[in-house]
């Protein structure tokens, strides 16, 4: 079999859609495109009964007690907002303190920045190097006003699992709710929003190899019923949690994503892991300094975030072209700023710039896994022998001690 | 981001790769930038007694776009007087490569570099004619003769 390049490493961004998802699709573009709005015919009918499947494959997906619970959007970060902007809408009588952490997605950052203007106090809880969030630091920043603790099940850079279960008891025990953004870690890591006390939890079907543009927000019903301040205002679609026609074709794929992950799931992260740790053992086995960003222990099966020492993340892309990876370095940013995930981990700031992010998925073979190490160790041996850093690291000098002149 | 074709062809074929000794009286170094804003130049230039940039190397820690930058300066310096160096702005460098905006910095490096390691030859130069004055068939900067 001969290698397509480029490949595709950047699972975290988005995944390809899996042509068993498209095939369930495609008839709900075409024969069957009736809105599931519609009551007075069967066009309608049978959309309904579509996505009313859907949501029963869904919630079994994530252990929730029924397909009621979940709430169409158009993808995560409308979750993220629906479930951080409708608690404080809902619940900001009851108090205005909402506790979440610095490594979040920016969809709930900025959530709870828009809240921060309008009067809450937002928490962030800090990580260490492991990128994992101490259960303890949470239970110390609940208070009386506390109504929200938002933490994602997985992180979108470092692939960080974070103790939802944990965390679950305690807010389950103070009377808070829990939103959780499960987008990276469905079906990957276990996600039972029952065992966990998960009361709201965000899902993307794109991560998962569905389709881009839809997405939902499990939303618990009972023990406690949960209720939101709705974002969208309209047609009062989605038990009034999400006004807007549902996108049927979507949501069907999105459950047919599901409904594979349920059955593929356990065996497809044995082998992606298997793939992860190839690449790791490779790269380790050939090249020194190079430091795995976060815990690899909690951690993503297809995730390998990496530095590799005094070679700067967008220079190693460049030259690492036929793969395609992202970095946490500030030149792929407009801003210039590096990844605030690893800062916030404590890396220094040099690491940061030279982090790559391999997202490994369904799709990928050995034979790439194979290209792609011998590629990485041949290019970041070529761009130290370039790297002046690389020469002084080498010569015994600190780097740390040299008074650099910051431009 | 898409990079020009320059940036691409020095990246993949760097000049003048490599470092002199920094201790040589020949030899001006110019180290600019810092790790934590994700580029680092060295850029060294060896100069005759006629002032003149007889040779040039550099190592980069950076994107494309800075190693193309340091790349271009070491093949525009060689032969040039210190003082036609001098005259590198980094808009010309910018021009060459055709950098988009979010990337003049990595010019605007390159030119701090050639200036650092003039600089620093300069600098050299008159510390040792400070400790024994030099024949004055020597001083050749006042007059460059490329």
């Amino acid at each position: 079999m001969s290698l397509k390049l480029p490949v595709y490493l950047d699972n975290h961004a988005t995944t390809p859609l899996d042509p068993r998802v498209l095939e369930t699709m495609l008839p709900y573009f075409t024969q069957d495109f009736g809105n599931a709005a519609s009551r007075t015919h069967a066009f309608g009918w049978k959309a309904e009964a579509a996505v009313d499947d859907a949501r029963d494959t869904i919630a079994r997906l994530i252990n929730a007690e029924s397909g009621k619970e979940i709430v169409f959007t158009s993808g995560a970060t409308e979750s993220d907002n629906l479930a951080i902007k409708g608690v404080a809408e809902y619940y900001g009588e009851k108090g205005k303190h909402v506790i979440t952490t610095v490594i979040e997605h920016k969809a709930v950052l900025d959530s709870c920045k828009r809240l921060e203007k309008e009067g809450f106090e937002v928490t962030y809880v800090g990580v260490g190097p492991s990128g994992v969030v101490d259960p303890n630091d949470i239970a110390k920043a609940i208070t009386d006003k506390t109504i929200l603790v938002s933490v994602m099940l997985a992180n979108n850079e470092v692939g960080t699992i974070q103790p939802i279960a944990e965390i679950g008891k305690l807010t389950r025990a103070r009377g808070v709710i829990f939103h959780v953004d499960a987008v990276q870690g469905i079906g990957k890591t276990p996600f039972d929003v029952r065992a966990m006390n998960v009361d709201l939890a965000s899902l993307s079907a794109h991560k998962i190899y569905g389709p881009k543009g839809v997405g939902a927000l499990y939303v618990r019903r009972s023990r406690p019923r949960v209720r939101l301040g709705a974002q969208m205002d309209g047609g009062g679609h989605e038990r009034g949690n999400r006004s807007g026609t549902l996108n049927v074709p979507g949501i069907v794929g999105f459950a047919k994503a599901c409904e594979l992950l349920e059955r593929e799931g356990a065996a497809e992260t044995e082998r992606i892991r298997g793939l992860r740790d190839r690449l790791h053992e490779k790269i380790n086995r050939a090249l020194p300094h190079v430091i795995v960003n976060g815990s690899l222990e909690h951690r993503l099966p297809g995730n390998l975030n990496i530095s590799f020492a005094c070679v700067e993340g967008e220079g190693l892309m460049m030259a690492i072209k036929d793969v395609a990876v992202s970095s946490g370095s500030a030149c792929t940013s407009a801003s210039l700023e590096p990844s605030y995930v690893l800062r916030s981990m404590g890396l220094d700031e040099a690491d940061a710039h030279s982090s790559i992010r391999f997202g490994i998925g369904r799709f990928n073979t050995e034979e790439e896994i194979d290209f792609v190490a011998d590629l990485v160790i041949n290019k970041v041996k070529k761009l130290r022998d370039m790297s002046p850093l690389w020469e002084m690291q080498q010569q015994g000098i600190d780097l740390k001690t040299i008074q650099w002149a910051a431009h | 981001m898409a990079y020009s074709e320059k940036v691409i062809e020095h990246y993949e074929n760097p000049r003048n790769v490599g470092a002199f000794d920094a201790s040589d009286p020949e030899i001006g170094t110019g180290l600019v930038g810092a790790p934590a804003c994700g580029d680092v130049m060295r850029l060294q230039i060896r100069v005759d007694d006629h002032g003149v940039i007889k040779d040039a190397r550099f190592k980069t820690f950076g994107c494309g776009s800075a190693i193309a930058s340091s790349s271009l300066a070491t093949e525009w310096l060689k032969g040039k007087s210190l003082d036609e160096a001098s005259t590198i702005h980094n808009s010309m460098i910018a021009e060459e490569l055709s950098l988009p905006p979010v990337k003049i910095h990595c010019s605007v490096l390159a030119e701090d570099a050639i200036k650092s390691a003039i600089d620093d030859y300069k600098k050299k130069r008159a510390a040792r004619e400070a400790l024994s004055e030099p024949p004055p068939a020597l001083r050749t900067e006042e007059s460059p003769t490329a």
